[in-house]
């Protein structure tokens, strides 16, 4: 499989169904392993990478679920595509900036990447879409067991699973769900939520500023401890938590509609005319008028049937993926008017919001 | 305000985040957020940087000198990186590797998946104690047939192992 195949398919988190889950964007389970005697990959020298490279691939390779698969060593890809598989989540920016001795290998649905010579030798996830973190873990502690049955990994009977930071020692595990919570950031009460997430550190995505305004109203709930419980507690801690934060989601949607009901149409409506005739829009207000309108989306403004949309130019509007498009290097100022032309291309499919049934969407799924 | 990083230029990220109850704020320049991955916080952890910055620190001071045998790792080194060099480390370092992970863990000991292989040397290697402690038993006892048996298992058991 190569590079456009992979991104021709979306990915199958994309791919939100009507279904999809009205506050949780995606469930991802990452796991952390290390080879014994061999060094990590930040203090190894090139040789001691090259090598664990070539002990990891053939295992990789053996892997069920990554048939048909995208692999490539971190060289041989442009900073383009790299920076496309930190926009849809497959890489992380650390990995972006590797070279010769680090590698990925990605499923061709998208939902598993794996990438060798991060910070530790293997880091893999498992990506779901919607609230699913359970079969996020499933997928990928599978691969671990897989991966285990022909590498020999560094592990203390005491202290668990050894990597380069303390921090991920013991099951090597962070799992996360990306949440989308215009609700509780239109009520002014986000902070409060993110203050009273107190057993469970909330990493806030892409603020650009004071505070915790975050772009297009997506947070990310994930676990910040590793060692001392099972990974079944973490993960039960963790979703305990999300479903307290989907309830003040949703109780924030209901008062916003039974309370300001007229600030939420016009949001929605503002949101939709500037998206529709904006020629030039950077990437932030794109993700935040986005938000908006799948916050009307998801209170009955347009059809269910346009979600998908939606979720897809809250990617595809992004710098590489929009670079990705033409030859030429674009500036900034010209990156903005392709993502404003491809925004309203995209919108002139959608009807005209309908907001006269806010409030009942609500109600019935009160 | 500058920034916590470098410390030359000013902040304009700023980060505020709730670990186990406790408010940790962050002030970073444009510069560092881009270069710790703060722009894309799924791969970012909130406390890799702080360690960066505070605990590390305070535990390096020590015995900055220490040195893995296996891989030349020091504390110096955890100190600038925060990040181990070997999985040897832990056991070099483990007075201080066990000191900060009591700080940012909720517990000290694993409770999570156990790998298959490592199971089973633990396993053999648990094997071989006990058939160690028969051996001592049959030799006292004089029962020396019993006793070159066990000693046939065990080298068998040994020389297994390190096949593995």
């Amino acid at each position: 499989m190569n590079f456009d195949d992979l991104l021709h398919d979306p990915g199958e988190w994309l791919n939100s169904a009507p279904t999809a889950h009205p506050v949780v964007i995606s469930s991802r389970v990452r796991l952390a392993r290390n080879l014994v005697n061999h060094p990590f990959p930040g203090w190894a020298k090139k040789a001691e990478r090259i090598e664990v490279l070539h002990r990891i691939k053939p295992a990789l390779l053996s892997l069920p679920a990554l048939e048909h698969s995208f692999g490539s060593d971190m060289n041989e890809l442009s900073p383009v595509q790299k920076q496309i598989l930190v926009e849809r989540h497959l890489i992380s920016v650390e990995h972006a900036g590797k070279g010769v001795g680090s590698a990925v290998a990605i499923n061709a649905p998208a939902t598993i990447s794996i990438m060798v010579n991060e910070e530790d030798h293997l880091r893999m996830q498992a990506l779901r879409p919607g609230f699913d973190l359970d079969s996020a873990f499933d997928a990928i502690s599978l691969v671990d067991d897989q991966l285990d049955a022909q590498l020999e990994f560094a592990f203390d009977s005491d202290i668990g699973f050894l990597t380069a930071c303390p921090t991920n020692v013991g099951t090597g595990m962070r799992a996360s769900a990306m949440l989308h919570l215009p609700g509780l950031v239109l009520a002014d009460q986000i902070n409060q939520i993110i203050q009273s997430v107190n057993k469970i550190g909330l990493a806030v995505r892409g603020i650009h500023g004071e505070g915790t305004e975050a772009l297009g109203n997506l947070f990310q709930i994930s676990n910040q401890t590793t060692l001392g419980e099972s990974e079944y507690d973490i993960l039960r801690r963790l979703k305990e938590i999300i479903h307290t934060v989907i309830k003040h989601e949703h109780n924030a949607r209901r008062k916003l509609v039974s309370e300001k009901l007229a600030t939420l149409r016009d949001q929605v409506g503002r949101a939709y005319g500037i998206l529709c005739h904006s020629w030039s829009i950077s990437s932030k207000e794109a993700l935040n008028l986005l938000s908006l309108i799948k916050l009307g989306l998801d209170l009955g403004a347009f059809p269910k049937e346009f979600r998908r949309e939606v979720d897809a130019l809250m990617t595809t509007s992004q710098p590489a993926h929009l670079q990705k498009l033409t030859d030429e290097k674009l500036a900034a100022d010209e990156r903005d008017r392709l993502r404003a032309f491809i925004i309203r291309e995209k919108l002139k499919s959608f009807p005209s919001p309908d907001t006269s049934s806010f409030g009942e969407e609500q109600a019935a799924s009160a | 305000m500058l920034c916590d990083v470098c410390k030359k230029n000013t902040a304009t990220v700023f980060l505020t985040q709730i670990v186990d109850g406790k408010m940790q704020k962050v002030n970073l320049c444009e510069s560092c957020s881009k270069e710790k991955g703060v722009t894309d916080p799924t791969s970012f952890a909130f406390l890799d940087l702080l360690q960066g910055l505070g605990t590390a620190q305070v535990i390096a001071k020590t015995q900055p000198s220490l040195r893995c045998p296996t891989c030349g790792f020091s504390l110096g080194d955890f100190k600038k990186t925060g990040r181990l060099g070997c999985s040897r480390c832990f056991e070099t370092f483990s007075e201080n590797v066990a000191s900060l992970l009591k700080t940012v863990h909720r517990g000290t000991r694993h409770l999570g998946k156990i790998p298959n292989r490592s199971a089973q040397i633990r396993d053999v290697s648990r094997r071989i104690e006990v058939l160690q402690e028969d051996l001592r038993k049959a030799v006292d006892a004089e029962n020396y047939e019993s006793a070159a048996a066990i000693r046939d298992i065990i080298r068998q058991l040994q020389s297994s192992a390190s096949q593995n």
